[in-house]
Formats: C-alpha cells, sequence, structure tokens
C-alpha cells in the first residue's frame, strides 16, 4: 500500500464537494457522504470513516472543507463520542460493533456520554462500585449503581460504562467495559447542579439495567485496561488545543485593563504581568510540544500542561474578578441552565472564576496529576500501596 | 511608623468566650448550611427571625453603643467575636452593615437625632445600612453621588450597596452632610450578587426626605472613620470563613477513602493543610491586633487595620479555594456549602478596600514609599 498523501487527500475532498455541494446538501446527507469517502477521521481505517492516513493530515482535510463552508459534526456538542467512546471502540471493539456505532457516533446522530465517576470512585476509579450480574440463561448483564458527573447524559443515545463484575477480585481486576443504552428502562438520569448555577452534568442513577452481552467492550474482567484507553484519549484532549498569543482566559482581563485605565493599580499591574508572562509561557511551551510530537520525539510535558493550564485559569479569573473591582461583586445570572458545554467567553468574570475551579478536579485532579508526574516523569517512588492485591470488597471505602 | 507597636492583647477575655458560645450556639441551630442555601437561591436571602435572636435576645446588635444608648457598651473586640461565628456560618444577616458601619457612623455624629437612631438600633427593632458601595475602602477618596436639592431633598444614585434590602433605614452621604432616608422612600434594584449571602442593590434617591443627623465635615469624618472599623472587623468575618473551610476540610479528607486509605493521609495534602492551619492562626492574630486597635483607639489602629485587610483577605480566599479543590468533585455541587464560602470571600476580598489597596495603606503607614 502506497502512503496517503495530503494530495491524494485533497482530490477525494474536491471529489466529495463536487458530488456533495454544501450549499445544496441536506447537513447530515452531507456528513453521511463524508464519512463514506473515509474523511470524518483520516487516520481511520477504510470504512470505518477513515483511509488509514496519517492523523496529522486530518487539518488538511478539515481546513479545505471548512473553507468551501462545507457543515462540520459539531464536535463540541459529541466531544465524548469523538473523544473516547470512538478510539475505545476503534481499539477494543468487535467489527460489528464498530460497524454499528462509529458511524452515527460521528455524525452526531448518536450522542455519547461516560458513565464512569461514582460519588464513592473519583481519584481512586478503579474502586468503583456499580455492580454488573449476569444473568444465567440470557447472558444478559443487569446492573445497578449510581454515577455522577456525568455531562451529556440528557442528551446521550449511548454511554461507555465501566461496572464491576467481581467483587472477590483485587479492584482493578473485577471490572468489565460495556456500551449502555441509555434509553433502556432503568436508566435515570438527574441533573447535578454545580457551583456556577448550572447544571453542565447529570448524576446517573441504573436500577436493574438489562445490557446485552453483544455490547460488552472487550473480555469479561479486562474492563480497566480498555477504560485505560478511554482515560488517555481524555487527558489528550483536554491539554490538547491551541492557542494564539493572549488567548484563552488571560484575554478578557487585558482587554479590561486597556481599555478602562480607572480600574488600574500597581499592585494589580505586577500581578497581571507576571500572569500575562506565565500564559504566553505556557502557550510556547504547548507549541514545543506540538512540534516535538511532529517530529517523533513525545515529552513528558504533555502531562503537564493540563496542571498549568487550571492554575492559570483559576489565578487569571481570580484576577479578572479582583480588576472588576465593584463590578467583581456580582454575577450575571444564577439560573439553573443546561448548557452543552463550558463557556468561557459567553459569560462573565464571576462565571470564569467558579468554573475554572473545576478545572483543576475533572479529568483527574491536579493532586493526582502531580503524583503522577513524579511518579512517572521523576521516577520517584510511589506511595506505599496495599490496596492492588485486596479483594475489591475488602476494601475501605 | 517604625516606632515598636504598644504591647496589644491578642487573647480572648472569658467574656468575648462567652458570646461566642451565645453566637455559636443560636447559629449552629438557625443557620445551618442547609437553610442558608435554601435562602440563597431567593430573593430574600436574610433570616429576619435569626437576625432578631442575635441582636434583640443575644443584644449582639448594641455591642459597640454606649449603655446610656440602650447598647451593651462593649467594644470591637467583642464585635468581631460575633463577625468570626457570623463568617463560620456565612450568616445572612445585616451585621457588618448595620451593627458596626452604620453604627459607627452614627456613632461619629455625635447629635441628637443620630443618639435617637443609634438607641432604635441597639435594640435591635431597626436595621440601618449606610448607602455607600461596599467596596469603599478606608483611605480612598469618599464618592459625594447624592446632592441635596435643597431643605434635605436628596437626589442620586448609589451603587452596589450591601443589605440594602434588608434596611429600614439608609445613612445617606449628601454633600450637604449625613442623611438618615426611610428605606422606603428610595428606590432599590436589586442586583445579582456573586456572594449570595449579602445582596447588593442600586439605590436611587430622587426627591427623597431624609433626617439631617450630621453636617457635611462631620458627616465625612464619621464614615472614614466607620469604613477603618468596618475593615477590621471585616478581617475576623475572614478569619472565621477561613477556620470553618479548614475544620470542614480536614473532617472530610479525614473521612474521605481512595486508595484504601484516607486522602488526608496523602502527606500532598497534609503539608498543604498544615501550612493552611499557619496561615489561619496568623489570620487570627492579625484580626485580634485590629479589633483590639480599634476598641483601645490605639494610635497604630489604621497600620495595624491596614496589615489584618492585607493579610486576612487572601487567607479566607486561599482557604475557600482549598476547601472546594480538597473536596474533589463535592465541592463544585451546588449542594455543599463549599461555594458559599467562596463567593463569601472572594466578595469579602473586595469589600471595604482589596489587600492591594490595604498594602498600599501600609506602605504609607511604614512610610515604605512606592519608587
Ligand atoms: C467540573 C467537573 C467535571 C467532571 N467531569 C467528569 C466527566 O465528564 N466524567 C467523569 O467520569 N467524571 C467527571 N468528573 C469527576 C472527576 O473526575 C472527579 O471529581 C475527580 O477525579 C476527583 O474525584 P473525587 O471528586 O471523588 O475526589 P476525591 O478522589 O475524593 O479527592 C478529594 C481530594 O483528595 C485529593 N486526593 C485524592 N487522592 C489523592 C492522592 N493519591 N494524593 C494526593 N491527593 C489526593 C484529590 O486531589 C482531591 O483534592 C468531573 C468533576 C468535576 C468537578
Amino acid at each position: 500500500m502506497t502512503a496517503i498523501t495530503a494530495d491524494h487527500l485533497l482530490t477525494r475532498v474536491r471529489g466529495l464537494l463536487a458530488a456533495h455541494p454544501p450549499a445544496d446538501t441536506d447537513r447530515a446527507d452531507f456528513l453521511r457522504a463524508r464519512f463514506d469517502a473515509g474523511l470524518a477521521w483520516v487516520h481511520y481505517p477504510e470504512g470505518l470513516g477513515g483511509l488509514g492516513a496519517p492523523r496529522s493530515l486530518q487539518a488538511v482535510v478539515d481546513a479545505e472543507l471548512a473553507a468551501a463552508g462545507a457543515p462540520d459534526n459539531d464536535p463540541r456538542r459529541i466531544g465524548i463520542g469523538l473523544g473516547m467512546a470512538a478510539p475505545t471502540i476503534l481499539a477494543y471493539g468487535t467489527d460489528e460493533q464498530k460497524q454499528r456505532f462509529l458511524r452515527p457516533l460521528w455524525i452526531g446522530e448518536e450522542v455519547w456520554c461516560q458513565l464512569f465517576s461514582e460519588p464513592g470512585a473519583g481519584s481512586d476509579l478503579a474502586a468503583l462500585g456499580t455492580r454488573a450480574v449476569r444473568e444465567t440463561g440470557s447472558g444478559d448483564w443487569i446492573v445497578d449503581g449510581q454515577k455522577v458527573w456525568t455531562s451529556s447524559a440528557h442528551t446521550a443515545r449511548w454511554a461507555i460504562l465501566i461496572a464491576r463484575t467481581d467483587p472477590g477480585l483485587p479492584k482493578h481486576q473485577g471490572i468489565t467495559y460495556f456500551l449502555c443504552d441509555m434509553h433502556a428502562p432503568g436508566v435515570e438520569v438527574r441533573p447535578l447542579r454545580q457551583i456556577t448555577g448550572e447544571a453542565e452534568f447529570n448524576e446517573v442513577f441504573l436500577t436493574g439495567v438489562r445490557i446485552p452481552d453483544s455490547h460488552r467492550l472487550g473480555a469479561v474482567g479486562e474492563g480497566w485496561a480498555v477504560a485505560r484507553t478511554t482515560l488517555m484519549n481524555e487527558r489528550v484532549s483536554i491539554g490538547g488545543m491551541r492557542i494564539p498569543r493572549e488567548g484563552g482566559m488571560i484575554a478578557p482581563v487585558a482587554a479590561a485593563w486597556r481599555e478602562r485605565p480607572e480600574l488600574r493599580t500597581h499592585a494589580l499591574h505586577q500581578r497581571l504581568l507576571e500572569l500575562w508572562v506565565e500564559a504566553e509561557v505556557a502557550r510556547l511551551t504547548g507549541e514545543r510540544l506540538r512540534q516535538q510530537l511532529a517530529v517523533g520525539q513525545p515529552g513528558p510535558e504533555g502531562s503537564g500542561m493540563k496542571l498549568t493550564f487550571a492554575r492559570l485559569n483559576q489565578e487569571i479569573s481570580g484576577l479578572e474578578v479582583e480588576l472588576l473591582a465593584e463590578e467583581g461583586l456580582l454575577y450575571d445570572d444564577w439560573t439553573m441552565r443546561r448548557p452543552d458545554g463550558v463557556d468561557f467567553t459567553g459569560r462573565e468574570a464571576g462565571y470564569r472564576y467558579l468554573r475554572a475551579k473545576g478545572n483543576s478536579i475533572e479529568g483527574g485532579t491536579s493532586e493526582i496529576l502531580l503524583n503522577i508526574v513524579a511518579e512517572r516523569v521523576l521516577g520517584l517512588p510511589p506511595e506505599p500501596r496495599d490496596d492492588k492485591d485486596l479483594a475489591w470488597k475488602d476494601l475501605n471505602r | 511608623m517604625t516606632t515598636p507597636a504598644a504591647p496589644t492583647d491578642l487573647l480572648y477575655s472569658g467574656t468575648e468566650e462567652e458570646l461566642r458560645s451565645a453566637v455559636r450556639a443560636l447559629l449552629t441551630d438557625r443557620c445551618d448550611a442547609k437553610s442558608v442555601l435554601d435562602r440563597a437561591g431567593t430573593d430574600r436571602p436574610h433570616d429576619p427571625a435569626l437576625w432578631h435572636t442575635l441582636a434583640v435576645e443575644i443584644g449582639a446588635a448594641g455591642l459597640l453603643v454606649p449603655e446610656k444608648l440602650g447598647g451593651q457598651g462593649a467594644s470591637h473586640r467583642e464585635a468581631a467575636v460575633v463577625l468570626e461565628e457570623l463568617g463560620r456560618a456565612v450568616a445572612p444577616v445585616p451585621y457588618l452593615t448595620s451593627a458596626v458601619l452604620a453604627t459607627e457612623i452614627l456613632l461619629g455624629c455625635d447629635t441628637a437625632e443620630a443618639a435617637t437612631l443609634l438607641r432604635e438600633l441597639a435594640s435591635g427593632r431597626t436595621v440601618c445600612v449606610p448607602a455607600v458601595p461596599l467596596t469603599l475602602a478606608p483611605g480612598a477618596p469618599l464618592p459625594a453621588p447624592v446632592r441635596d436639592l435643597g431643605s434635605g431633598s436628596l437626589t442620586g444614585t448609589v451603587t452596589s450597596v450591601a443589605d440594602a434590602v434588608a434596611a429600614d433605614v439608609l445613612l445617606v452621604l449628601a454633600d450637604t452632610g449625613l442623611y438618615a432616608v426611610p428605606a422606603a422612600a428610595a428606590g432599590l434594584t436589586p442586583r445579582v450578587p456573586l456572594d449570595l449571602t449579602r445582596p447588593l442593590a442600586t439605590v436611587t434617591l430622587e426627591a427623597a426626605a431624609g433626617t439631617r443627623l450630621a453636617d457635611a465635615g462631620t458627616a465625612r469624618a464619621a464614615v472614614a472613620g466607620a469604613l477603618l472599623s468596618g475593615a477590621g472587623l471585616l478581617a475576623s468575618e475572614q478569619l472565621g470563613l477561613a477556620e470553618w473551610c479548614l475544620t470542614e476540610t480536614v473532617r472530610h479528607v479525614r473521612g474521605r477513602h481512595q486508595f484504601n486509605r484516607p486522602v488526608g493521609s496523602f502527606q500532598a495534602l497534609k503539608h498543604r493543610l498544615a501550612r493552611l492551619w499557619l496561615d489561619v492562626a496568623s489570620a487570627r492574630a492579625a484580626a485580634r491586633a485590629a479589633a483590639d486597635a480599634l476598641a483601645t483607639e490605639a494610635p497604630d489602629a489604621p497600620l495595624t487595620v491596614a496589615v489584618a485587610q492585607a493579610y486576612c483577605s487572601g487567607v479566607a480566599v486561599r482557604a475557600a479555594e482549598e476547601c472546594v479543590q480538597l473536596h474533589g468533585g463535592i465541592g463544585m455541587t451546588w449542594e455543599h456549602p463549599a461555594h458559599l464560602y467562596l463567593k463569601r470571600a472572594k466578595a469579602d476580598s473586595l469589600a471595604l478596600g482589596t489587600a492591594g489597596h490595604h498594602r498600599g495603606l501600609v506602605a504609607d503607614f511604614a512610610e515604605l514609599p512606592a519608587p
């Protein structure tokens, strides 16, 4: 097989555009055609929305399609599916599962959510207690438990789910990974209101939910390995965005500083400059990481990016509230809303300040990430652990 | 200000501890996190019944008022203890605004009209709130947005007035002096506050009639003095708040298990909480020094207050931020009270002068001029 080049892809894109002119084509039809042409995610295999091309060429396709005014698949709305469910299904799914799920996932016809965290299992995700018990006869699994912090659960059609299938084994061994139908009887979704007043997330209660064995992903008891694939992809998607100079949280503060001289004080000036420099250095670190990746030298800096952004977002938004003085005492709106995602720029300083507090908790807390850096990057010895060989049912919870 | 400070009593007296017990018992009974949260979601965050018990039965409203005016004749030290407890409970009562700021302004007026109002305040029957922005700081120029259009007909707009919606009377600083205006005679536009437990409103006066309490010079001096006391005592509210955050966080990480052990057993968290404890202990000394300096009218009170504010507001915010973070996801939920503390702490860091403003005052008092 000859390697696929950018030119090859551009020819395909033009073919797609000619056959389905975006202006006269229904959005969903266009997306289906794009998927079938292998231009959805070019690094995926043929027949599954891709062409087995290098991942880096996706940008070429995206740019060409955007320039032609083609509709996109609203990646923000379906981020969990794209970022987490899809790579996991690709890596562990049966042919049937891949054929069944990837196309509607990518097109956005079926939204996905992730049923991982539980009230009792956050940092120690592998301690989860949601039970899946196999029914003799049917071979179906019956699931009972509670999940929390599930974004998109109220719009999702499908979920990736991890559940305990053998409490007698150590916690990492007794877990199995499933694809769960969110419309199945026994799935109850309740909004989880957070510090900002919004309910971005949900609690999900699972009571006697029936999952056929054909919706199991990976082998029984191998769920933790499968989940690690999902989680690795989550971290990549969190730290991976590219921002321009003075992009991100520093932008509104810098703008307020320039436009409103009456707010300026010496104390704030020094802090603003410190944070501006740190934001710029964070941007450069991210840029350097990307360049390293491009030449095939991934560095450990990736583990640090989420840490840096969490801290900076929090410090900068805290400074912004202070800079705004009297206005900083106000909040835009406490109404409980159900947004599709985080909107740091569409809201005001108080919202940014409060929402940024989640940046050091979601997707792994900063404390846990610091431990990972200390142990995996610096090679420091781990904390002594006694939980790895203990049966899950004997753990302290 | 390079001379050594006079000896200061930084401890709590027996009477102060008794007062603390009484206030804490009341708040434990009637101001639990759930009820504060339930109120915070409405447009009436104040709890009038709680205020009545605190102000009338415990007599906290009149602590700063002399006995001959029906008050307790106590001092800033006792008021500070009450504020510590109110901070610990993020209590939705107009104590800082009515029993501290308004009371201090009236005490600075020395007129019969002011004395009459002070009696009412001390009795706990009347809530009186100064119509100034909550961000107004000691040492900053006093704004004068309200004009007297002749014979006490007051016109103007004041923004970010704290607790105005709970007030019976507003103290209005106009160009011709200080006026008591019935809240009913003013237009109140509630704003959406970051701190759900201390509501803010815009006060609009359109030819409102007020009772004159003091001339312009006296009024401005009285307000300036009240801002100093307010800032000094706010440090105690911040201390109480920080202490709750520390205590609750320690309690949580002792009981919360992950990886088969309490998360509080990880050294990364232990050291952080130990450092926070150190900050809170230091904040206590700073807040006590401010309260004592105000109580004894120490000559270096302005410096001591500036030090307390420059230090304590940062500690309160840090403690509340740590509280959210170390509770993990729970700390991000509306259901858990941590957010009420974070919002109060952040708003308090803007109230009565930011830490940066107070550091600027320290520069003046300590003769450490800017470059
Ligand atoms: C805004 C937000 C969005 C989220 N989105 C999702 C989502 O989409 N999907 C999902 O599945 N989950 C989601 N979560 C859940 C999130 O992954 C967990 O909250 C997180 O992993 C922490 O777990 P926990 O809340 O149980 O905290 P705990 O694990 O109880 O931690 C409590 C505190 O102890 C610290 N700690 C724990 N272990 C250690 C250690 N070994 N060393 C040092 N410190 C430690 C933690 O850092 C934290 O500060 C979200 C959470 C938030 C707040």
